[in-house]
């Protein structure tokens, strides 16, 4: 985030001195962006706020745990596919998760599930690239993410 | 007028959501003000803090960078070399995987080529260097290497799989 932060510092600083006619209207450009899309998210993370609300962590942990074999699996892709937790939140919840007996295979999919697929960004998504690769692309991943756990199942052991 | 036709449906949502936390917050109202203060005040803080300055980036790199050099590095034709590139821009970033779609954008008003959009949104969201150090802590080494040695090549395949797909459509991604 401060990395950010000096990033488009150094970078605003520089454009300045170089061009400043150029600057404003890449500032004017970037801000209309933000700006037309900025309802779509904002409903996006009001919707998945109220959510996370309603199913809080405790509950995800006994669905995955408890459940051993293709229920967990299933369970795990399907969780990570709705949620949208952020690394900070989610790798920490992670921990807890496999300390408490859930298995490294399961929560594979969890994570790469969470960071693949977004079922509840794709009207973000879809604004985009359309409605059509947004549901291809999050197919895929799931599809995809479920392989990576199984395969990770096989190799988890062998190391 | 346009735009508040375009976005009736999320208007519509925000203002609800609004009226909602401006009641949960008047009358002390539990579960509301759970949700606001909780995962809410987490979502918006990212949204304010990070996205501000995403968008700035995008503005500068839109106009600063010719179209002709992007083509020539990331366009087609461009080969391993410029799907590697733009992993690595992918790798080294933060944020949701919605901070992506911009960039997306961007680079492929740039030239960008097809491929490697799909590339740069595989990799944007299976990877990040400032995220990786924090999995490594929470889930080991082991963990981390073989989750990233699986998901590379289901990266690349379902970037193969969609380039193939939108090769006899058309493919475009919207100024919004």
């Amino acid at each position: 985030m401060q990395l950010l932060l000096i990033i488009t510092g150094a970078c605003l600083i520089l454009s300045f001195i170089g061009d400043r006619k150029k600057t404003v209207l890449g500032l004017k450009k970037g801000a209309m962006m933000f700006l037309k899309i900025l309802p779509t998210i904002l409903t996006v993370i009001i919707v998945v706020s109220i959510l996370l609300y309603l199913v809080p962590e405790q509950k995800i942990a006994v669905w995955f745990g408890e459940e051993s074999g293709i229920d967990g699996y299933v369970a795990a892709a399907l969780v990570g596919s709705i949620s949208l937790i952020q690394g900070f939140i989610a790798f920490p919840m992670a921990g807890v998760l496999v300390q408490s007996g859930v298995d490294y295979p399961v929560i594979a999919i969890f994570i790469t599930t969470l960071l693949m697929v977004g079922i509840m960004t794709m009207p973000v998504e879809a604004k985009y690239f359309g409605w059509r690769l947004a549901l291809i692309r999050n197919s895929l991943a799931f599809i995809f993410a479920l392989a990576i756990g199984v395969f990770m199942g096989f190799l988890w052991n062998l190391f | 007028m346009k735009f508040i036709k375009k976005h009736g449906v999320n208007i519509g949502i925000i203002a609800a959501f609004s009226l909602f936390a401006g009641y949960s917050v008047y009358t002390d109202y539990l579960p509301g003000l759970e949700i606001i203060k909780g995962n809410f005040r987490t979502f918006a803080t990212e949204l304010i803090s990070m996205l501000p300055l995403m968008f700035i980036l995008i503005g500068l790199f839109d106009v600063w960078l010719p179209k002709e050099k992007v083509q020539k590095h990331i366009g087609a034709g461009s080969g391993i070399k410029g799907s590697l590139l733009v992993a690595l821009l992918a790798f080294m970033q933060a944020g949701p995987l919605y901070a992506a779609f911009p960039v997306a954008y961007t680079l492929w008003k740039k030239g960008c080529s097809r491929f490697n959009i799909f590339i740069y949104l595989g990799a944007f969201s299976t990877l990040k260097i400032p995220m990786l150090m924090f999995e490594i802590g929470f889930l080991g080494l082991k963990f981390s290497l073989l989750r990233i040695i699986l998901t590379m090549p289901a990266v690349i395949a379902i970037a193969f799989i969609m380039d193939r797909y939108y090769a006899r459509r058309s493919f475009e991604i919207n100024t919004l």
